[in-house]
């Protein structure tokens, strides 16, 4: 698999002594939608400036396919297009100038062609001729974005795309990463809505105090750390466990009227069939029944909260065996 | 060194746009100024004043007019022209540009230097309205006006990204660039002054590089034109070493 951004031992120190980023490893596919999930002051927006060229590293190296993204700045950050995650705009600028204009800082003729269909793309067409200060937030977005796809990027770093943008935005948005993956461009973004990386996202990485601890498949990190509950609506409120069923990991809740399985959705015998046959045959009888797996958000949550990374990873890999 | 020609247009470009949304206030101001100033010191005062080394007053300020203006509204426009970005946060999209640092000085500095010509140009063009202006040494006050330009400009560049505020943006202009150049023999030489305070002046950088534009125009001045030269390069030499430095460190730049 070819690596269109290769980040490795990555740290960062900043003049304050704080460290934003910690012997930092990772591996960013041709084409791939990736998300860097973590806490505010994770370390993700100093990632991402460092790989644009905004943060200068105290160490290790990051190459932007295959060009050093300092001793070979130009080729390098030619790949990338930044969406930041405060709106910088110049009040006083037309969204066409600004788009144009950043063409232009990219060293790329004009291509007024391609500028339109962007524009058209992002529904920003009607106005290309408004200044920056009439639109509204979301299209204010609209245009940090149109700037960023301006020069044609083929790496779109999108540090907290969805951060205070409305439903209607937030979907346009993932439908424009989906088309622009179709296209070939790898996306990498950063975000706390983990919705928002088990919808999008082909791989997750996880950064919690300044390390990265975690990067998965978001399917197979589903799955891994995926487990499933069964809920049973009892006919009749149950007041203890029957012995019969003491080789199920079972609870009871809401007073009586609920029984829950949990169980490894992975594994070879999940113990639901039998469970219920078991349950037939003691004639316990259930109105209902749903199943739930445990989200992203839960697994997410589980992982920063466990302390420090090393634990974390310990923990996760534990989990994964 | 120079590898993306259109990304210092495109900066320079959007510099002049600035400059040109307000060009009526940028095209009157230095008129009016200069009316002012000629009404005042050339007609009003310059009447009851002997000539300069055989100069007219009112013909003698015209240097020392075009450098005053010229030394603020380049370092305010140079310091503008890179404090606005660093104070919205565009600068993301000049740093994570493949543009040099030397690209990116080119563009900011070009831009205010070419404004800095322009008014400079006016207000020569205004001065015939009242004096009768000669010029001896017509090319050389071009490049002594262009020279002046791009080394304030770069002055001011230093400035814009120094200052953390507006306040410190307005502070080394007014406090420092304006008393000195007043005092620098923009309207008189300093051969006027007592003998203790022309000893004084001769401390004054200023004082060489209006003495030296000044006999780009009579063909004589304060000090002589090569000492003159010495403090232009010297002065540019120094913006030249800090603004490698700045770039070489981030800076306030980049964190």
């Amino acid at each position: 698999m070819e690596h269109i951004l290769d980040i490795r031992g990555l740290g960062k120190i900043y003049k304050s002594g704080h460290r934003a980023l910690h012997d930092v490893d990772l591996q960013i596919r041709k084409g791939e939608i990736f998300a860097l999930l973590g806490p505010n002051g994770a370390g993700k927006s100093s990632l991402i400036g460092i790989c644009c060229g905004i943060v200068t590293p105290s160490e290790g190296q990051v190459l932007v396919a295959g060009y050093d993204h300092q001793a070979e700045f130009r080729a390098a950050r030619r790949h990338i297009g930044l969406v930041p995650q405060e709106l910088h705009t110049d009040a006083f600028e037309r969204v066409i100038v600004t788009v144009n204009f950043s063409r232009g800082l990219f060293g790329k003729p004009k291509d007024p062609a391609y500028i339109e269909q962007l524009l058209k793309d992002l529904s920003l067409w009607d106005k290309r001729d408004a200044m920056i200060m009439e639109l509204s937030g979301g299209m204010k977005r609209r245009v940090m974005i149109a700037k960023a796809l301006s020069h044609e990027p083929d790496i779109l770093f999108l540090d907290e795309p969805t951060a205070g943008v409305d439903v209607e935005l937030r979907r346009d948005m993932w439908n424009m990463v989906r088309k622009l993956r179709e296209r070939g461009v790898t996306i990498i973004l950063t975000t706390h809505y983990i919705e928002e990386a088990e919808e999008m996202a082909d791989r997750v990485g996880v950064i919690s105090g300044g390390q990265l601890i975690l990067v998965e498949e978001t399917q197979t990190l589903m799955r891994k750390l995926g487990r499933k509950s069964l809920t049973l609506n009892l006919a009749e409120p149950m007041l203890q466990l029957p012995a019969g069923l003491a080789d199920w990991d079972l609870t009871l809740a809401g007073d009586g009227h609920e029984l829950i399985y949990e169980f490894d959705s992975q594994a070879e015998a999940t113990g639901v069939p039998s469970l219920l046959r078991r349950m037939s045959d003691l004639g316990l009888a259930f109105k209902d029944l749903h199943t739930k797996q445990s989200s992203l958000e839960d697994i997410f949550v589980g992982l920063v909260h466990q302390g420090d990374g090393t634990d974390s990873v310990t923990a996760y890999q534990g989990a994964g065996a | 060194m120079i590898a993306n020609p259109r990304g210092i247009a495109a900066i320079y470009m959007f510099e002049m746009a600035r400059f040109g949304r307000t060009f009526w206030t940028s095209l009157l101001l230095p008129v009016i100024t200069t009316a002012l100033y000629f009404i005042v010191f050339g007609s009003a005062i310059g009447s009851r004043m002997t000539d300069i080394d055989g100069i007219s007053y009112g013909l003698f300020i015209v240097p020392g007019l075009m450098m005053l203006t010229m030394f603020t509204e380049s370092i305010s426009n140079a310091s503008f022209g890179i404090y606005m970005p660093k104070w919205t946060g565009t600068i993301y999209e000049m740093l994570s540009a493949p543009m040099s640092p030397t690209e990116l000085l080119i563009a900011y500095v070009g831009a205010a230097a070419t404004k800095s010509m322009i008014i400079g140009a006016i207000i020569f063009a205004t001065a015939h309205l009242f004096v009768e202006v000669s010029v001896v040494h017509p090319l050389a006050m071009l490049l002594f006006m262009m020279l002046m330009a791009i080394t304030f400009c770069l002055f001011g560049f230093i400035i814009g990204i120094w200052a953390a505020s507006f306040e410190q943006l307005q502070v080394v202009p007014m406090l420092v660039v304006y008393p000195l150049t007043f005092l620098g023999g923009a309207f008189y030489s300093i051969d006027m002054l007592p003998a203790f305070w022309r000893s004084a002046a001769l401390f004054n950088p200023v004082v060489y590089l209006i003495s030296g534009f000044r006999w780009t125009f009579f063909g004589k001045a304060d000090v002589s034109i090569g000492m003159s030269l010495t403090a232009v390069a010297i002065f540019l030499i120094l913006c030249l070493s800090l603004i490698f430095w700045v770039f070489r460190t981030g800076y306030r730049l980049k964190q």
